[in-house]
């Protein structure tokens, strides 16, 4: 029950990063393209623009989201990859220990930078 | 545990697609790609983590990871995104049990999940390398 819970939630995080990773990379790689038809922006990694998204609130929302299903995304599927190896009971609770650890650890490391970035209310340019 | 011992194909039985075609080798690059962005993800979270010291250290931050073989990484993974996601959102629907077609009596000629599979497949590789050349004339104009 607790497996088949956690690979539901493993397709769901999936259907959620589509949206958000995709509008993400979309910002980040499609940006020559979408500035010459006049929508985002040339250089979507100058201060400026990085801090005015971090400034706000729909971008602190969708990044902390974003950072939440994409660590249970990755660190499930690593973990179901290594469970493969049909290794023994012990090992499994420890990989899946390690898993969580570093997903609660990141999570909250990155939900600090996020809000931290939010408090700071763009830069000057 | 006779048969994995007994592995005739060695490395060539992983990378293969054998009798399983071009499903299997979506199988081995989704797993690739997966584990790749997932080692980008982590770094990314310590990289993005640099706003905190303010704009000096986000521009000097930038200015480091400017240089060509870090852009040439970033497009690396815009690629694998691409594929992971496309393949990703096919896995998603076939999983859920759409588009496999009804379970019937096996009657000749024979058909399996594989070949019924199949179009849909090549339909999301055809997709995959639509987004892939996009994104590769964006990165060519950001390169010029
Ligand atoms: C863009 C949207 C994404 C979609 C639609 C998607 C979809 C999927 C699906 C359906 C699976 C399960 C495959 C199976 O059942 O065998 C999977 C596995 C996996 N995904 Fe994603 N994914 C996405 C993004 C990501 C991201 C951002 C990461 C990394 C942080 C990631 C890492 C992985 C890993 C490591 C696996 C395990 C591979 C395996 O078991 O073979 N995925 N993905
Ligand atoms: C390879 C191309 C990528 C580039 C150039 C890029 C760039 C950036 C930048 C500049 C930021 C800072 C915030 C902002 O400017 O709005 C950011 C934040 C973020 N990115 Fe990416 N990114 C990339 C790929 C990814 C991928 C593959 C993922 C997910 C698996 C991801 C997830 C995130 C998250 C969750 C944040 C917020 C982090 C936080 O606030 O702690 N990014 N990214």
């Amino acid at each position: 029950m607790r497996e088949s819970r956690l690979w539901f939630w493993h397709i769901l995080s999936a259907i959620v990063i589509v949206f958000l990773l995709g509008a993400h990379m979309g910002t980040m790689h499609m940006n020559t393209i979408l500035n010459s038809l006049g929508l985002g922006s040339a250089d979507p990694v100058d201060s400026v623009e990085v801090f005015r998204r971090s400034a706000s609130p729909v971008f602190l929302v969708a990044y902390i989201v974003l950072l939440g299903s994409a660590l249970f995304h990755g660190l499930y599927g690593l973990r179901s990859m290594l469970f493969e190896l049909s290794l023994s009971k012990s090992v499994e609770k420890t990989i899946g220990g390690l898993c969580a650890f570093a997903g609660f650890a990141l999570f909250g490391y990155g939900t600090y930078v996020a809000i931290v970035v939010y408090r700071m209310h763009g830069v000057q340019p | 545990m006779k048969n994995r011992l007994n592995n005739r194909l060695g490395l060539g039985g992983w990378l293969g697609g054998g009798r399983y075609g071009v499903d299997r080798y979506a199988y081995a690059f989704h797993r690739l790609t997966g584990l790749g962005i997932l080692a980008y993800f982590i770094m990314h979270i310590f990289v993005t983590g640099m706003r905190v010291g303010g704009q000096e250290e986000w521009e000097r931050t930038m200015a480091f990871f400017n240089a060509p073989v870090f852009k040439a990484g970033e497009f690396l993974v815009f690629l694998a995104f691409i594929f992971h996601a496309v393949n990703g959102i096919r896995l998603v629907i076939v999983e859920l049990a759409c588009g496999i077609g009804r379970p019937h009596v096996p009657a000749y000629p024979y058909t399996n999940s594989t070949m019924r599979q199949r179009p849909f497949v090549v339909a999301v590789m055809i997709l995959a390398a639509l987004l892939m050349i996009t994104g590769g004339v964006d990165f060519y104009f950001m390169l010029n």
